[in-house]
């Protein structure tokens, strides 16, 4: 048995109810670790790149990574990759909680789902044995109620993965939700699990670890008390995070004017304070929660209503909040408990109901498509009830919106209102003001997105040193290096917010541990650029354009209208062609001496 | 008057805006000493929304930020 993979992949047609064991190709598992990468990889390799996102032809991969589960810090983590309907390009979102490990205790190093059930089905793992269970009766279900169902019938140890009636309704922006309120929240991953009627996946496990499968027991532990020891000393995971959780960053983005408000047409919220991880912690908090194996627990457990639930990370607490004029942190807990009931991606949702108020306040969304709700600004009705249509759609309107901000800009002649990047929303940090976040937001392979290099570290939190987030010096280089590390962690299956404190090296030392590899930091960043070029190349085949890598027009023309950073815009313009040239890209795409230097050859020419 | 505005940890017992006579301060570490913060307690120091170092001068009419260690994303 290779070093933390078990080595078998389950591969389930829903249309005709066959499942086949295959095994791990390990050439493919050292190239691309696990996860991210070797799922990227497996879903170009199958074609999917070219076929429509809802159609039985797509293909949902659940896959870990060989540190999911495993004796090292964060390592809850597994990745839903398949085609974006959202996007039309690689979607890969990843997830916390337990379901993920508890997969890999399975046995199970990925699950490859195809083709589209006949009525609406659930699949139940239970170690080696899988099976196709009926779930027409859990059809309509929340998220939570059909978690308590299904525990009802396999038991309290086993853990939930399932869509709720946003999935069912194949809404663009539908996550799929595991042990509650986890998400694999963006790119609307949840819609193509809706698209194969597959409501839910149950696994229960005997095992409780995976010492089994581990190459060298005792260099992991080591290598995890080394990186324990640095997440504990270090303030941000150490503290900062357990203590406050994401939501600190509403002050801090705030305070540096590059918090967008308003759908960005301005960047400083003056009740920003209201809605800040300070003010959640003296409301609202009931507690902090942690994912599997977790040492930094910056979950939010907040009372709703009398209502003990998940709580609302920075991201929602922004977009809810400020984006959408509104400084009701109740209301914003309540739409963010919403959004996990229904399954919906927090970040995507509020941003496109941000983007039709503008339309609504410019006049362009008439009150009377509104349904007695109108789009207006800090309206707490409006973001509750139409949270709800969206996650339920049965109004022309709520249809619009349920497919996200570009195509609901784009049917009103208006696409520089959605605040988007190829058609996925961008999270809660303003690109104008902080110029280095704004290139990894334009050449992310899965559109608007803050996780897929966070520039934020260095640009405003100082991590691992500080960078002036108003200039553009050197930034391509370091957008180009954290994507390549992030890349890294996403694969191996540990949480990204270890990075934080842990770097190359430390990952290297428990990634060679456990699977027997002997990268070295160096070499693991050449891994991530593979990555991250298997990605693009992707959705090269998917027909993305050079043009896809762009950011809204507004953040190029517009400066920032109030606050600290008033008077700045993106140089993206300058950055672009700086980032290409790091990358060894040409108009957006690698070059074949480039593919060829990272081990793609089988990518070359096309 | 210079605007002083602490936030999570750096409130306890502190509040959370405070204001000073720009006299008596003319610089960050003043400021620090004034409320007993421990310069390795501070990670984020902002005048006017733009990162800078506490030994820098500060003047009337300044807005200062000031975290501890505190991260996400």
């Amino acid at each position: 048995m290779a070093g933390s993979y078990y080595e078998k992949i389950a591969r389930i047609n829903l249309t005709t109810g066959e499942i086949k064991i295959e095994k791990l190709d390990m050439e493919l598992a050292r190239k691309f670790i696990g996860g991210r990468g070797l799922g990227t990889k497996i879903l170009y390799d199958e074609g999917v790149a070219t076929v429509d996102p809802l159609s039985p032809e797509n293909k949902l991969i659940y896959i870990t990574g060989p540190m999911t589960g495993s004796a090292s810090p964060s390592s809850g983590r597994y990745m839903v990759v398949t085609k974006s309907p959202l996007t039309g390009m690689i979607a890969c979102s990843n997830s916390g909680g337990i379901w993920g490990a508890k997969l890999k205790y399975a046995g199970w190093d990925a699950l490859i789902v195809e083709g589209e059930a006949p009525e609406w089905t659930y699949i139940n793992i239970t170690d080696d044995k899988i099976e196709l269970l009926n779930a027409e009766k859990y059809f309509g279900m929340m998220s939570e109620e059909i978690d308590n169902a299904l525990k009802a019938v396999h038991g309290e140890k086993a853990s939930v993965l399932n869509i709720g009636p946003a999935g069912e309704n194949q809404v663009l922006m539908a996550a799929i939700m595991n042990d509650k309120d986890r998400a694999a929240g963006r790119s609307g991953v949840g819609a193509v699990m809706g698209s194969k009627k597959l409501k839910a996946i149950v696994v229960s496990a005997s095992r409780t670890n995976i010492e089994d499968i581990i190459y060298d027991i005792e260099a992991l532990k080591e290598a995890n008390r080394d990186c324990l020891g640095i997440i504990r000393e270090n303030g941000v995971t150490g503290q900062g995070l357990k203590t406050y959780g994401t939501a600190v960053l509403v002050n801090i983005v705030n305070n540096i004017g590059s918090f967008p408000t308003k759908n960005w047409q301005e960047s400083y919220y003056e009740k920003g304070d209201d809605i800040s991880g300070e003010t959640l912690v003296d409301t609202y908090l009931v507690k902090n929660s942690a994912c599997h194996r977790c040492p930094i627990a910056c979950g939010r457990v907040v009372n709703v209503n009398g209502k003990v639930v998940g709580g609302p990370e920075y991201e929602p607490l922004w977009a809810y909040g400020g984006n959408c004029d509104n400084n009701d942190l109740n209301v914003i807990d309540e739409a963010n408990m919403l959004c996990n009931e229904l399954g919906l991606d927090a970040i995507s949702v509020p941003c496109t109901i941000a983007a039709a108020m503008e339309l609504y306040q410019r006049g362009y969304i008439k009150e009377e498509e509104c349904d007695g709700v109108p789009l207006e600004w800090g309206s707490t009705k409006a973001l509750i009830e139409w949270t709800k249509r969206i996650g339920q759609p049965d109004s022309p309107l709520a249809k619009l919106m349920s497919s996200g901000s570009a195509r609901l800009c784009e049917y009103y002649g208006h696409p520089e209102y959605s605040m988007s990047v190829k058609k996925q929303e961008m999270p809660a940090y303003d690109a104008r003001g902080i110029q280095g976040i704004g290139i990894t937001y334009a050449t992310s392979n899965r559109g608007g997105c803050h996780v897929r290099g966070y520039m934020i570290s260095p640009e405003v939190l100082g991590l691992p040193q500080q960078l002036d987030r108003t200039v553009t010096d050197d930034k391509a280089f370091w957008a180009k290096t954290f994507q390549d590390l992030t890349a890294v962690i996403d694969s191996m299956g540990n949480c990204l917010f270890t990075s934080f404190a842990l770097g190359a090296p430390q990952y290297a030392a428990l990634l060679n541990a456990a699977t027997g590899t002997t990268y070295t930091p160096e070499e693991l960043l050449v891994v991530g650029d593979r990555i991250y070029n298997i990605e693009r190349m992707f959705n090269k085949a998917a027909g993305m354009k050079p043009e896809d890598d762009r950011l809204p027009k507004r953040l190029m023309e517009e400066p920032i209208t109030n606050g600290p950073s008033k008077g700045q815009v993106s140089k993206i313009k300058l950055t672009l062609p700086q980032y290409y040239e790091a990358r060894g890209w040409v108009d957006a795409f690698p070059t074949d001496e480039t593919l060829k230097k990272l081990g793609l050859e089988e990518c070359v020419g096309k | 008057m210079i605007e002083v505005r602490l936030f999570a940890t750096l409130r306890n017992n502190r509040g959370k805006i405070i204001y000073l006579e720009p006299e008596k301060y003319t610089d960050g570490m003043q400021v620090l000493e004034h409320f007993q913060i421990p310069r390795e307690d501070v990670a984020i120091f902002l005048v006017n929304g733009s990162h800078s170092d506490p030994s820098g001068p500060i003047k009337d009419g300044d807005i200062l930020a000031i975290f501890p260690p505190v991260g996400g994303g």
